[in-house]
């Protein structure tokens, strides 16, 4: 598929649903990539609009620090490019089996490393985009920095392809650190959590944390002499085959993430403990916090602790009777959907994947 | 000269009237002698009397007159210390300036969460002053940051230095309060490392007044590093201090600051600030290490051994704290210095991608002889963001056109390179007509509707940022001649 088919795609739909009268049903287009985050967000409907063979990198220049690739190119493809120049894409994202780079642009999911480098929408430089009405748009571009016009390239980052199809995207990339090392340290989870903030206040290079059962490793990254200092400075075990156990931190593959039902809370870093059962694990220096099962006072007890809970993992029935994000005031909503209708006016791009009412 | 679209028919008693019965008289200007200086920001080029300052020391009141505004259909240009240099804070002259300069509180700077909780009006330096006691700071730190406020830094997404390792103030704010045109506030962002929805703090950091008003920014404080050093390398030409910004990237080095200064830079900083530059060099760069000690150590050897294969044909590394900010001064008064040696400056921020440096400043060059004025060139070479700084003398006639068509030129050169018309001074009104050239109509048509979604009524800055469609018309018009402007004497819109 060339991108002047799938905005073919997109204005023949958006030109069906004008001719639907008042009151009649329209069939939306579902953006696809590799459908690696199928079970994430709202439910799915509508026709599959398959982006995921508009691939390939565009550009890529490692001195430059950026690359440019085609929505439906591989995670894994753009990491291994990246890789022989000695660089990465420093938030660390999820693949989840074949992710693609627009489907990680558009969900907006992190891994282990947002703690020290930032999330996904950090490093999105520009985006060029097909809105609901098939147009093409280019935003932003590949300059670090860039503030002419308002910055919907990073708008876009964790949309859901709500505003439009991601068609390209350009990254910042980091060079990847010099050295690496793993420490496992034996805590409870409030321990966990006041150590994890100490260390964020010194100029330690810790650049992932995961507390799974009494367990808790942290990640230094950085220069060699940094990371020795560090290391003696800090105590713990040195872990065995680091690697591996943060591919399954982001992966997801770890057993902390087991089960059927998995939340997500995020939370400021210092909040306390919100008093609820089935803590799996806590991430991103206490950030980020994962609960499995059915939690009834899940959502007031995140926006107690100053932050929000995403129904992350679940089965369809109870993703649609909680909806996959918290909700939103009755002003921000309104907001959202101005947004929304600005950029997708008859609704036909992946409704209800972020909130049921657009 | 450049003047705000569309007009309004404000009726001043009026509004006078109205302002008069919510703010206590020490909060609101009227008298043309107390307007004054807020007729224009740090681009001293563009000015306008605006018809009252509101100078509100609450939410409440800032509430009170946006409603009041919005009733009356008046412009409010929002502003904090008026520093910034592209005409964002110029006032509309039926419109009200909203001075945000009183609500200058620190609220809460929480160690343990590593978060200031600031007024807009709060000075840069002053939050990273209040977060020193904790071993914290707030890292993006524009050149003005003893003046320029928090609030000013989210409207325009300020950078700064040292912003290639730390970001922007986009990547640093983690939650602002903002009030809309119509009153209602909205909480954006939050101290959780995200929210649900879009990503609306995204939207509006940058947003340079057109969305909302800032009233409260909650920002990441980061610890301070333990050492920083700084290698000054001297090179002959301009296009091998390129290639070794280049090479220091490729090596896999994220330096806390990478900075360039051309020739007449270095000339007319030296007699200024005694930085000890080589001036004979044609450019000479200053590469920032930070970290602990081993760490600085550490990378401090790397990049000195880049830039010798680079081909550097002098390298000092700071020996002490004094040295390291004796080498920054420099850099830092480039545009004071500069201001020294001309009559008037006019500060460029186009950026480029970095291999194409060379290529600009050859066309630079070029253009000095095709306008007849110097320009001396400044740049944040690790992130590609030049500023040219145009001289000459507003009081000779035809120069200041002319700095005005050099500094088109060079924005327009910016985009044509792969670039930006601007990397952290924002459009205001000085660049209005260069977007017509970055962004094509439904790009723009983009920008307008989600204005519209946040601002209806089009009230909050108008003319700034966002060109009508009808201006690129004219603008593409006269863009056909454009390095041989047919009638210089007249106005450009």
């Amino acid at each position: 598929m060339t991108l002047d088919q799938i905005a073919a795609a997109i204005r023949a739909a958006h030109d069906a649903a004008r001719q639907v009268p008042l009151g009649g049903s329209q069939t939306p287009l579902r953006i696809r990539g590799a459908g690696s985050k199928d079970f994430y967000g709202g439910m799915l409907a509508g026709d599959v609009l398959d982006v995921g063979v508009y691939k390939g990198i565009v550009a890529y220049e490692p001195t430059e620090l950026y690359i440019t690739a085609r929505c439906g190119t591989p995670l894994a493809e753009i990491e291994a490019v990246l890789a022989e120049k000695g660089q990465m894409l420093a938030f660390e994202p999820p693949h989840f089996s074949g992710a693609t780079v627009g489907g990680c642009v558009a969900a907006g999911l992190s891994g282990p490393r947002r703690q020290q480098a930032g999330a996904v929408r950090d490093f999105v430089l520009g985006v060029k985009l097909i809105d609901g009405t098939g147009q093409m748009l280019d935003f932003g571009g590949q300059v670090m920095k860039n503030v002419a016009g308002y910055d919907v390239s990073r708008l876009l980052a964790g949309s859901m392809g709500t505003l439009g199809v991601l068609a390209e995207v350009t990254l910042k990339v980091l060079p990847r650190p010099v050295a690496e090392r793993t420490l496992v340290f034996a805590v409870d989870e409030g321990e966990a959590i006041r150590r994890l903030n100490e260390w964020g206040g010194q100029p330690l290079p810790v650049s992932a944390s995961f507390w799974h059962e009494g367990k808790l490793w942290l990640r230094l990254s950085g220069a060699g002499a940094a990371v020795e200092a560090a290391s003696r400075k800090l105590g713990g075990l040195v872990a065995v085959d680091p690697e591996k156990h943060w591919i399954s931190v982001r992966e997801q593959t770890h057993p902390a993430f087991a089960g059927a039902i998995l939340w997500r809370l995020a939370v400021p870093t210092t909040a306390a403990s919100p008093g609820l059962d089935g803590l799996r694990a806590i991430e991103w220096g206490g950030g980020q916090r994962w609960y499995a099962g059915e939690q009834e006072a899940v959502r007031g007890a995140a926006a107690r602790g100053g932050g929000h809970a995403v129904l992350y993992r679940a089965p369809e029935s109870l993703r649609c009777r909680e909806g996959a994000f918290a909700p939103l005031s009755p002003a921000l909503l309104a907001l959202h959907r101005r947004l929304k209708k600005s950029f997708d006016p008859e609704a036909i791009l992946n409704p209800g994947r972020l909130y049921a009412e657009f | 000269m450049t003047t705000p679209e569309p007009a309004f028919a404000t009726d001043r008693a009026v509004l006078v009237a109205r302002l008069k019965t919510i703010l206590p008289a020490h909060c609101l200007l009227v008298d043309e002698e107390d307007l004054r200086p807020y007729e224009c920001d740090g681009l001293t080029a563009y000015r306008e009397l605006p018809l009252a300052v509101c100078l509100p020391e609450s939410e409440g009141q800032v509430i009170d007159v946006l409603r009041t505004c919005h009733l009356l259909g008046v412009p409010v240009v929002a502003r904090g210390a008026g520093t910034g240099l592209s005409g964002g804070a110029m006032p509309h002259a039926q419109g009200v300036v909203l001075s945000l300069a009183r609500l200058n509180k620190i609220l809460r700077v929480d160690r343990s969460a590593r978060i200031a909780v600031v007024q807009p009006g709060v000075r840069n330096l002053a939050v990273s002053e209040a977060a020193a006691p904790h071993g914290l700071y707030y890292a993006p730190d524009p050149s003005s940051q003893i003046a320029c406020t928090l609030g000013g830094n989210v409207a325009e997404n300020s950078g700064g230095v040292h912003c290639l390792k730390y970001g922007l103030t986009v990547h640093n704010v983690l939650h602002i309060r903002v009030v809309s045109i119509e009153g209602e506030v909205f909480e954006i962002g939050s101290e959780a490392p995200d929210v649900p929805g879009y990503d609306l703090l995204a939207l509006l950091i940058g947003s340079e007044g057109m969305l909302g008003v800032v009233t409260e920014v909650t920002v990441k404080l980061v610890p301070k590093p333990e050492l920083a050093q700084v290698v000054m390398a001297s090179f002959d030409d301009v296009a091998r201090a390129g290639d070794a910004v280049a090479a220091i990237i490729a090596a896999g080095i994220i330096p806390a600051g990478l900075e360039m200064m051309d020739k007449p830079a270095t000339a007319a900083v030296e007699p200024y600030v005694k930085a000890g530059y080589d001036l004979d060099a044609a450019a000479i760069l200053l590469c920032e290490s930070d970290g602990t000690p081993e760490e600085v150590a550490e990378e401090i050897a790397r990049v000195t051994g880049v830039l010798t294969a680079a081909g550097a044909r002098e390298i000092r590394v700071s020996q002490s704290e004094a040295e390291r900010l004796r080498f920054w001064a420099g850099r830092k008064a480039a545009f004071p210095a500069v201001g020294r040696i001309t009559p008037d400056y006019y500060c460029m921020d186009g950026t480029i991608p970095r291999k194409r440096l060379a290529e600009m400043l050859s066309a630079i060059a070029d253009m000095e002889k095709k306008y007849d004025l110097r320009c001396a060139n400044v740049f944040h070479a690790g992130d590609g963001n030049l500023h040219p700084l145009i001289m000459y003398d507003a009081a000779k006639s035809g120069e200041w056109t002319n700095a005005e068509a050099f500094g088109a030129e060079i924005l327009e050169l910016s985009v044509t390179l792969g670039g930006s018309i601007t990397g952290e001074h924002g459009v205001g009104i000085e660049k209005i007509n260069q977007m017509c050239v970055q962004y094509k109509t439904p790009e723009l048509e983009a920008f307008r509707r989600i204005k519209a979604a946040f601002d209806e009524s089009g009230l909050l800055n108008p003319g700034k940022a966002v060109p009508s469609l009808h201006r690129c018309a004219e603008y593409g018009r006269m863009h056909v001649h454009h390095g041989d402007v047919k009638f210089p004497e007249l106005e450009r819109f």
